[in-house]
């Protein structure tokens, strides 16, 4: 451009004349300036832009991910574990100083080490009536708790995508039998049946798992998953065949069809695909309510085995001292709430997000 | 033209739908009866009929989407009925939608809609190829091959036709079912497509059944037309013949109807305007189905369907009345 510019001959400034150079010919690289080329979005990024909007599905975005980073992380650097009986050291009688601590008090030893001159990681929420320190029990707990809601959101998930999809997929008299079974569930009182199966596993699973890693996690733990996998994908499995049905009609299914395009082809390319944003946004609120009821469980005493402790289990304990101790009784509430209630509200702001109804 | 074989036959199709009417009871819908005719390679037969009469039914029933009531469908001389010759004719055959906005999948990258076919088919070796093959596709229907990583929605609709066509034609195929393809598309679009689908048949000798019910688009692509009413096929014949000189009454009509861009000779035209309704295909007059419409029906029409009869060489008409 310049060279061609230098060889024009010079304009006087005051000239009214056209400059020519001004209408020369691009060459490719300005053409190439020129093209705008839209980043095209795809779904997955159109619906996360939306949620970053929503200032309240953020927040709790934020808290959850706080919650679940703690969860993971501070039980491996914490000075307590959450099964240690602080008064309890080999071969001595049991230091009774150190249960019921509360928030910021030391047992005798400890002080006694203090004055000493070292430096002893407080009892942040004091210790229980065992002489265990309270702040990694509860920590411990929302661990349990959180692990228990994803594991049941999955096993919903792929249980009751699988089933509804087919189900929808086949229609007829696929479509009929599948659904009665369905219906039948729905119908089942569920926390009866979750006593039962508690009760009736606890018996028949406990010699099974002895001596493997199942052990540890304890029977409770098993018999909640189990609960979930046969009695609570039962929406799930009616909602993704509503929407596998919807899309079944589409012309792009039938256009599917004519290429030659199998049913497991037509499943996986094009209609989970296209229910992915209902898969998301139930799979978001099933942990929230996945979490309580692992909670109410626990409270009932069918959950997670002592000494293991889950968010549920840290309100039953709490409930011999609520009068003296009533710290104990609302952390744990108060943490299910928050977890619970950013879950639910990130939940909602996912629908909002994703679903291609709302768009705004 | 009596040299080319033929690459379609289709003998006495019939696709009924069986439509609840009350508990345990059902009517027969008749969406497509007792319909034959035969598709030369190379040619482009137009199937013109109004809505409802069963034109699309009788393209889906070719390609086996719905399981033929009764009759054969015979494609290079094999019988499309197991399920190897099933599947060995959607290599050959494929099919154009109406709609271009429906009939696109909204999570699919155009490379990936276009590419679908080569997937399912297994026609590549590896992705340079799929990629390669891909946009000598979308060159060849007039799409620039920046555009595969786009996703269906940000198109325009000739442009997502244009996606539709070039997904039809990546099997490679013979046969190409062109359901109503231009009738949501504008006017001026409708001609640019229209106008493709011509030079693609003379690029890679392709063979179209061209369904349509815009008569003046169907004209100007078909070698032979073939006219529907009420899932009967009532009046066959080479393209300009059947336009400028039609034979049965339901033809005339229908062909009265057509706008002419010039007002003068559009005055001097008469339209004949068609007495009552079109039949419900749940009770369907007996005899031929025109004749509760039909300004020459006579007794016989009640009792008989006319059978198609050659009237001139080429043109086969099912009418009483000739």
């Amino acid at each position: 451009m310049k060279k061609k510019t230098a060889s024009m001959p010079k304009k006087n400034p005051l000239s009214l004349q056209l400059d020519i150079s001004k209408f020369e010919k691009a060459n490719d690289e300005e053409k190439f300036l020129q093209q705008r080329m839209r980043e095209s979005t795809t779904f997955f990024k159109d619906g996360m832009r939306r949620l970053a909007k929503n200032k309240l599905a953020m927040t709790c975005l934020i808290i959850v991910v706080f919650i679940v980073l703690i969860a993971i992380f501070v039980p491996m650097i914490y000075p307590y574990s959450y099964e240690q009986q602080l008064g309890v050291t080999a071969g001595q009688s049991v230091d009774s100083s150190y249960n019921n601590l509360k928030p910021f008090e030391y047992g005798e030893t400890e002080l006694k080490r203090m004055e000493e001159g070292e430096s002893i990681f407080p009892h942040i929420f004091g210790t229980d009536s065992h002489g265990r320190d309270y702040a990694i029990r509860v920590i411990y707990g929302t661990r349990i708790s959180l692990i228990v809601g994803f594991f049941a959101s999955i096993i919903v998930l792929i249980i009751g995508a699988i089933y509804g999809a087919i189900s929808g997929y086949y229609g007829g008299k696929v479509d009929l039998i599948m659904m009665r079974i369905v219906d039948i569930i729905y119908s089942l009182p569920d926390l009866l049946m979750i006593i039962l199966l508690a009760t009736v596993l606890k018996q028949t699973l406990t010699p099974v798992i002895e001596g493997t890693g199942l052990e540890k996690l304890g029977v409770g733990m098993i018999s909640i998953f189990i609960v979930f996998a046969l009695l609570y994908w039962v929406g799930m499995a009616r909602l993704i065949r509503g929407q596998i049905l919807t899309i079944k009609q589409q012309d792009y299914v039938l256009n599917a069809r004519s290429i030659g395009a199998k049913g497991g082809h037509i499943i996986r390319r094009h209609m989970l695909p296209n229910c992915i944003s209902v898969l998301i946004i139930s799979t978001a609120l099933q942990i929230p309510s996945a979490i309580f009821t692992e909670s109410y469980l626990s409270f009932l005493g069918l959950g997670v085995n002592m000494p293991m402790p889950s968010l549920g289990s840290l309100a039953a304990e709490a409930r011999s001292g609520i009068f003296t101790y009533s710290y104990r009784l609302i952390i744990p509430a108060v943490t299910i709430f928050l977890i619970v209630l950013s879950l639910n509200l990130l939940g909602d702001g996912l629908r909002d997000a994703f679903d291609p109804k709302l768009k705004k | 033209m009596n040299e080319q074989k033929n690459l379609l036959e289709v003998k006495n199709l019939k696709q009924y739908f069986d439509v609840p009417n009350g508990i345990l009871k059902s009517l027969k819908l008749k969406a497509v009866d007792d319909v034959s005719f035969t598709i030369k390679e190379g040619e482009t037969l137009g199937l013109v009929g109004e809505s409802g009469c069963g034109k699309t039914t009788v393209g889906r029933s070719i390609l086996q989407l719905y399981k033929p009531t009764a009759g054969e469908v015979w494609f290079d001389g094999q019988l499309i009925k197991s399920k190897k010759s099933i599947s060995d004719f959607r290599k050959q055959a494929q099919m154009v939608f109406q709609d271009p906005y429906s009939s696109l999948d909204p999570r699919m990258t155009v490379s990936d809609i276009i590419g679908e076919p080569l997937d399912v088919h297994k026609l590549y070796s590896n992705k340079k190829e799929r990629a390669e093959k891909i946009k000598y596709l979308m060159d060849l229907v007039g799409l620039s091959s920046e555009h595969a990583t786009r996703y269906a929605h940000e198109f325009s609709g000739g442009q997502r036709q244009r996606i539709g066509i070039a997904r039809a034609l990546a099997v490679d195929p013979k046969f190409i079912i062109c359901d109503e393809p231009v009738s949501a598309l504008d006017v001026s679009i409708q001609a640019q497509v229209v106008n493709m689908f011509e030079d693609l048949q003379k690029k890679l000798g392709l063979t179209y059944l061209f369904i349509a019910h815009d008569l003046l688009v169907v004209k100007h692509i078909s070698t032979r037309i073939a006219v529907m009413y009420l899932g009967k096929l009532i009046e066959i014949g080479p393209a300009n013949d059947l336009y400028h000189n039609p034979i049965h009454p339901y033809t005339i009509s229908l062909l009265s109807a057509v706008p002419v861009p010039d007002p003068n000779i559009a005055r001097a035209n008469k339209r004949i305007h068609l007495e009552g309704d079109v039949p419900s295909p749940l009770h369907m007059p007996s005899g031929c189905p025109f004749r509760t419409r039909c300004p020459k029906a006579t007794e016989k029409c009640a009792e008989s369907m006319p059978e198609l009869k050659e009237v001139q060489p080429g043109r086969l008409v099912a009418c009483h009345n000739l």
